[in-house]
């Protein structure tokens, strides 16, 4: 009897690490939970990108869902998601913001030139100050904010077409429900 | 003589130049560097996961101090600049996770282990006393 312990012991570690394992599988290891998901939006008043001298502001997008996308022209993997933001934009079911973040606008520019500007609006961040407001702590990352301007959903790291069908798309159907 | 002079410039300027490394905000006074130090310890950067503020070198990570040291000056305490952070990060922006039910495991898990298995060695140690012959065989002292 004694001498099977070691061997129990053993087994129940592996069961515990390995549902660590399975527990964890498939999921961003660096993201991070938002305190924000059902709180009212951050208030922000941010340069648009189309025209510098006007600023937007929270106030200035309620009434209607969107999707705010933080996006670089340094950021790899916001190329990547792009044509899944185009698509989201091009579905009418949601005006997708642009968060343009910590970029140069000439950069922003020709990068918005060579792969396509789906964005309702753009807002610049070029110093990352109201970023820290929303949470942001790298680009890509989305949220989907409601009518009345309350954080319902973020997603950190690049929209594929899976998040859009299982998380996006009935996301936006509960929210077209409650109206 | 003179080469051990230009030794002790060139040793003087390279310290200088570390000095200038580690104090890389203009502090109005020491008290607000110092809260400003132990803020940077406290929190954690949410880029590269496993530094504070105070030692990951990523560029969210100097937005957020530059955020600390905004907060210190508008004479925020520290409990509300943690606060702050908290608000926007979640509790996995605290270095040191707060004692709640949910993070007992974490704190106290490692103290109930090291009782366990204190309390595994003693038994086994204690059945060994009283399986050991009470009286030593004769030859206990042969080198083999």
């Amino acid at each position: 009897m004694g001498r099977w312990l070691p061997l129990g012991v053993f087994l129940a570690l592996a069961a515990l690490l390995g549902a660590g394992v399975l527990m964890n599988a498939g999921k961003t290891q660096t993201e991070i939970e938002s305190p924000l998901i059902g709180q009212p939006a951050p208030d922000f008043a941010l340069p648009d990108f189309a025209d510098p001298v006007t600023s937007v502001r929270k106030a200035d997008l309620l009434g209607r869902p969107y999707l705010i996308n933080i996006w670089a022209s340094w950021c790899a993997s916001c190329r990547e998601e792009h044509p899944v933001i185009t698509d989201i934009a091009q579905s009418g079911r949601v005006h997708v913001i642009g968060y343009n973040y910590k970029d140069a606008p000439d950069d922003a520019a020709r990068w918005l030139q060579q792969f396509g500007n789906p964005f309702h609006r753009i807002i610049v961040d070029a110093e990352g100050t109201a970023a820290i407001d929303w949470g942001i702590y790298g680009a890509p990352e989305t949220f989907l904010v409601d009518a009345n301007g309350i954080v319902r959903w973020k997603h950190v790291g690049p929209v594929t077409p899976d998040v859009v069908e299982t998380q996006v798309w009935p996301l936006l159907a509960t929210l077209e429900a409650e109206r | 003589m003179n080469t051990l002079r230009r030794l002790v410039i060139a040793l003087a300027l390279l310290l200088a130049g570390t000095a200038a490394a580690l104090h890389p905000k203009d502090f109005q006074n020491p008290e607000e560097e110092a809260r400003y130090r132990a803020l940077a310890k406290e929190l954690r950067c949410v880029m590269c996961q496993n530094q504070s503020l105070a030692d990951s070198p990523a560029g969210v990570a100097d937005d957020m101090r530059q955020q600390v040291l905004a907060l210190i000056r508008e004479g925020k305490t520290d409990a509300e600049v943690t606060a702050f952070f908290k608000a926007r990060y979640g509790d996995f922006i605290l270095y040191r996770p707060e004692v709640t039910p949910v993070t007992w495991a974490l704190w106290f898990g490692p103290a109930l282990l090291l009782l366990v298995g204190a309390g595994v060695v003693v038994s086994i140690v204690r059945r060994q006393k009283t399986n050991a012959p009470a009286n030593p065989p004769a030859e206990d002292r042969q080198e083999w």
